[in-house]
């Protein structure tokens, strides 16, 4: 028997407003407990939401993004259930009214092939504080993230394969992350996924019993959950067994899921719409308004720089995967950099770095104007590509002046012909048998000779100019 | 009956409510009474009447994000029955379903 | 100093004059509320201490003929939250909470420089048309301590009309400051929809709450609403609309006012005795030079179901925060989470809350929400079309505020449908988001009857107008009710 997989994905995207949803107290990630709320947040007797403006277009950016189509009329609901981290006991969200609708995602597959991945329905919300369960008996509840921003972005039953979660999943971050509306960090918890899968035989027009994992922080475990769980419920329906609506956990130590919860019927929310907020209409020239706030996304960055910089269709592609590397590589261009050597120190040295190191664009000493600076030297000679790659693990670590640093050490290339003629002159005196070794033909000669004048210079020799000054001087012979 | 006693339980339930048997069989009939009351409405013909969840004439209000330092913690533990290190206490969750 | 015999104004020009200092009009204040709230039981917390430090305050700095209000003692309705004093709701949920900020019409208030003696009894949560749902005190009706003060704002009313206040704020969902205000023959307002904040208003029924004044005479509650109405970036629900003063208007010239009269309002079990005086109510507007019609109002009978589903179900939502966890009663012995939320929520509300959160609970449930909430929701919108079918004509609509005078205190506690029939004239106004106001329109059997005046949304200037040019020709405000023996 064979199957077929449908996967859906709920992704919450906390944004980085610098208010909550809809209370004015700050967004802030590491803050004391409970240092980050008012009254709002914490529910009191009395106290109505006031909506944040910036949270809307920001949800409107995420939704343009995303190619949705924008809901003009729009209002908040009431999600009602109970639970320590929820102060209000209802969660503020737009069930009825998402802010944008019916959208997609063009993702590329492994084998390079792209496939266009639907977008049901994207809206904002408000996120819930936090819970601490303590072997004691006891939860302790923080509530500084309560009432952060959230979009959640639902997709259509698109999605066949893990695989394909995992692209949907990376294609989603980076253009979330280039809107600028997010950090979208998933070990942080700005980006957090619940997945659902269904196998079917193929053939079959109904969609099979779906599991459900929820607040997924890693790319990769949704892909090997997601792996996993299409095995075990093919097995089961092979074995004859059926599959029963349930939630399960990844369990990151075996790479198998375990089943938690078995779902009774569906959990009543009671949703209805906010009375303590007035509904918003969104009119043309606010969607335009936002639209032309959107900073540009990588497709068109990419074409950017090959049009302009002259960079190849790969390297663009490499340099877009993440807007820190995109921008770093911008400000590097910017500094004064030529566009195409930028790309290859980035690409090469640089990501090799952050590879073995396991470090994080942010997290290096390095800033783009060092790398500018020293990608100058090397262009105009003053650095042999050799001393380049000690000048780079210098300043890679360290915050230190290219230029001063190689000043200071004695590390600038000798291309004065001047400084290096009495060098070569010194040398060919000294190896009479290599020049005669020369004009009877032997070219392996010449190497031997230039080896010997770099030993003199200890290295600093601008091979160039000392290839040209030594042919002239052994014609002379 | 227009609301049966099981019906009122499970009321009861989503609303972190309990009753005992006597409280029960009172509730369950005054529910009864008011949900007949209520079910007067069927008979108005509403086909293509929009809904109204607001009589506000405020409308496409918004706030600037603009953040605004948070209250002191200490202010706002106030009234709070159980905290420990600045952080709420309560009792340990055994049930995790209603988990947003 | 006897209340009876004053009026806002009057104790404005005192202490301006400086015939007596704002402490010791408060002082006076407090020996009279000691006196007569034996009998009434309208007080749930006195704040004496605070109160005089205030009146003090006023003292020192003075008073200006600007300062209309100041040094003026007034009660608040205990569902109103107020900074550093207990605010309960009336509930044992709440009976421990001490509010950590002011609601914006105490703000108003301070501003105005008032000064709050004291928090004022309440059914539970506002969910009541008696004030026998306190979890603290059954208050009394002013006229007859046999009979409900009405409610939920039953102890604002009674103060006010047993002479411990001049001025009380009340909050109005269903009728709750119109019902107790004409079953204490007093004036009661609730504003439009959105005209006063309800920022630190415990909230009920989020779409129908509104705060309002409850004083004995029209032009009292108008400085009243002129103090506390206004924008408040707090609640997104207010108008942005200019706060007209609500006093400047009032010379009892109502000529070529038009009034209608809903014939659904005068008939639907209405008793003999509030029809006559509404009867004579028309009789004295048509004198005065106003035109008065029959007019029609077909979906208002739907009023009490539509409002018991859209108010009870906003309410179960409203009072889920009440769980034990960050402030409030919370049950003892409870050995885990569900247990908190269990015991501390059904040991802390009483019945009726109860009654509503099942009602609203069940109303939006999954199954339910299309037929129940949807199709009230649904509903509400024809009887604000009802409304503005009526207003397109007519500048005011006239009717009696409640069906009969006030009952017997025990009488309809254990018949929730019967209770709920009570709001019927009082209910539509909330759900259209109209001003109304309840005034005195006679006696019958030393209880007094409510007439209520209704315009459409921010009216108000309009209302005031009409209550005080029939207040005027009328006097029925002069009558005071004998409170223990004295005046």
């Amino acid at each position: 028997m064979n199957f077929a997989t449908t996967i859906g994905l709920e992704v919450h995207v906390e944004m980085k407003t610098n208010s909550k949803a809809f209370s004015p107290a700050p967004v802030q990630y590491g803050q004391e407990p409970n240092t980050n709320t008012n009254v709002i947040d914490w529910g009191y007797p009395g106290v109505l939401p006031e909506v944040n403006q910036g949270a809307l277009e920001y949800g409107m950016r995420a939704a343009l993004a995303l190619n949705c189509h924008i809901t003009k009329d729009i209002h908040f609901d009431r999600k009602n259930y109970f639970y320590p981290d929820n102060p209000k006991a209802y969660q503020i969200t737009q069930a009825q009214t998402p802010i944008g609708h019916d959208g997609f995602l063009e993702v590329e597959l492994e084998d390079g092939s792209k496939k266009k991945i639907g977008i049901e329905e994207m809206h904002v919300e408000e996120d819930a504080g936090k819970n601490t369960h303590d072997p004691d008996g006891y939860s302790y509840v923080d509530l500084n993230r309560q009432g952060t921003p959230l979009i959640e972005i639902v997709s259509k039953p698109d999605i066949a394969s893990a695989d394909e979660a995992y692209a949907y999943l990376k294609k989603l971050r980076q253009v979330i992350q280039f809107t600028g509306v997010s950090d979208v960090k998933m070990e942080e918890g700005s980006m957090r996924a619940d997945v659902n899968i269904s196998v079917r035989p193929i053939g079959s027009d109904q969609y099979g019993t779906k599991t459900e994992m929820k607040n997924l922080n890693s790319f990769e475990h949704v892909r090997s959950g997601l792996k996993f769980e299409e095995k075990r419920q093919e097995n089961v329906i092979r074995a004859g067994g059926s599959i029963q609506q349930e939630t399960r956990r990844f369990d990151v130590n075996t790479g198998e899921t375990v089943l938690m919860r078995v779902k009774e019927g569906k959990s009543d929310y009671r949703y209805f719409p906010e009375p303590d907020l007035p509904p918003i209409h969104i009119s043309d020239d606010w969607i335009k308004e936002v639209k032309d706030s959107i900073p540009e996304m990588p497709e068109q960055r990419r074409a950017r720089y090959v049009n302009e910089w002259g960079v190849t269709e790969y390297d663009a592609n490499v340099l877009t995967q993440t807007m820190e590397m995109s921008d770093f590589f911008e400000a590097t261009v910017a500094a004064g950099a030529d566009p195409k050597l930028a790309a290859n120190w980035l690409m090469g040295d640089v990501s090799a770095y952050m590879n073995d190191k396991k470090l994080e664009l942010a997290d290096l000493a390095l800033t783009p104007e060092h790398l500018a600076q020293m990608i100058g030297l090397i262009k105009d000679e003053t650095i042999s590509s050799k001393i380049a790659k000690k000048v780079f693990k210098q300043i890679v670590a360290n915050d230190t002046d290219p230029k001063a640093w190689v000043e200071e050490k004695g590390m600038v290339q000798l291309s004065d012909p001047q400084t290096l003629q009495p060098i070569i002159d010194e040398v060919l005196d000294n190896n009479a048998k290599s020049i005669e070794d020369f004009k009877n033909g032997k070219d392996r000669a010449v190497g031997f000779l230039v080896g010997n004048i770099m030993k003199q210079t200890r290295g600093k020799a601008n091979p160039k100019v000392v290839n040209k000054l030594l042919m002239a001087s052994l014609k002379e012979r | 009956m227009a609301i049966t006693a099981d019906e009122v339980k499970h009321v009861a339930q989503l609303a972190k409510l309990e009753f005992t048997d006597a409280e029960l069989q009172m509730f369950a009939g005054q529910m009864d009474d008011i949900i007949k009351m209520v079910q007067q409405l069927s008979k108005v013909d509403t086909t293509g009447v929009p809904v109204t969840s607001t009589v506000a004439e405020a409308k496409n209000v918004m706030r600037e994000d603009k953040a605004i330092k948070g209250t002191e913690r200490e202010t706002l533990m106030h009234n709070v029955p159980q905290k420990d290190r600045g952080f709420v206490k309560v009792p340990a969750i055994i049930d995790e379903s209603e988990e947003g | 100093m006897d209340y009876f015999k004053n009026d806002l104004s009057s104790l404005h020009a005192g202490l301006l004059n400086k015939d007596f200092s704002a402490q010791e009009l408060t002082a006076e204040t407090f020996e009279q509320i000691k006196a007569r709230d034996q009998k009434i039981e309208s007080f749930l917390t006195l704040n004496e201490q605070q109160a005089l430090a205030a009146a003090k305050k006023v003292d020192e700095k003075g008073i200006t003929d600007a300062d209309k209000l100041a040094g003026i003692p007034v009660g608040i309705k205990d569902n109103i939250v107020t900074k550093g004093l207990k605010t309960t709701a009336a509930s044992k949920i709440l009976g421990n909470f001490k509010p950590i900020y002011d609601a914006t019409v105490m703000e108003k208030l301070h501003a105005a420089k008032m000064i709050n003696v004291g928090k004022l009894n309440l059914d539970e949560f506002a969910m009541g048309g008696s004030t026998e749902n306190s979890a603290y005190k059954i208050t009394k009706n002013a006229w007859n301590q046999t009979k409900v003060p009405g409610g939920s704002s039953g102890g604002p009313a009674a103060a006010v009309a047993s002479g411990q206040l001049l001025a009380a704020l009340g909050t109005d969902t269903g009728g709750s400051i119109r019902q107790p205000a004409a079953f204490n023959g007093i004036v009661g307002v609730k504003p439009t929809y959105g005209r006063v904040s309800r920022y630190g208003v415990i909230a009920f029924g989020s779409s129908l709450d509104q705060v309002g004044p409850m004083t004995r005479s029209v032009k009292d509650n108008a400085l009243m609403l002129s103090a506390i109405a206004g924008h408040d970036k707090h609640d997104f629900t207010t108008s942005e609309r200019e706060v007209p003063d609500f006093t400047a208007k009032l010379d009892g010239d109502i000529k070529g006012m038009r009034i209608g009269v809903p014939k659904e309002f005068m008939d639907q079990g209405v008793a003999d005795d509030v029809r006559e005086a509404i009867k004579n109510a028309i009789k004295t507007y048509e004198k005065l030079g106003a035109t008065v019609e029959e007019v029609s109002l077909p979906y208002s009978k739907y009023g009490v179901p539509v409002y018991y589903i859209i108010a009870s179900s906003e309410a179960s939502s409203n009072l889920q925060r009440y769980d034990g966890i960050r402030y409030g009663f919370r049950a003892d012995d409870v050995k885990n989470l569900e247990d908190v939320y269990v015991r501390s929520r059904s040991e802390g509300f009483g019945d009726e809350v109860k009654r509503r959160i099942m009602l609203g609970t069940f109303s939006l449930s999954a199954g339910t929400y299309d037929a129940y909430f949807k199709k009230a929701a649904q509903v509400r919108t024809l009887i604000c079309q009802d409304f503005s079918n009526v207003f397109e004509n007519y500048d005011l609509i006239l009717a009696p505020t409640t069906t009969s005078t006030a009952f017997g205190i025990g009488e309809e506690i254990n018949d929730p449908v019967t209770m709920y029939m009570n709001d019927i004239l009082t209910i539509p106004v909330n759900l259209a988001g109209l001003p109304g106001m309840s005034l005195p329109a006679g006696f019958s059997n030393g209880l007094p009857i409510g007439m209520q005046l209704i315009a459409p949304q921010f009216g108000e200037e309009t209302m005031y107008r009409a209550g005080y040019a029939f207040e005027q020709a009328t006097d029925f405000y002069k009558e005071v009710p004998t409170i223990g023996g004295e005046n």
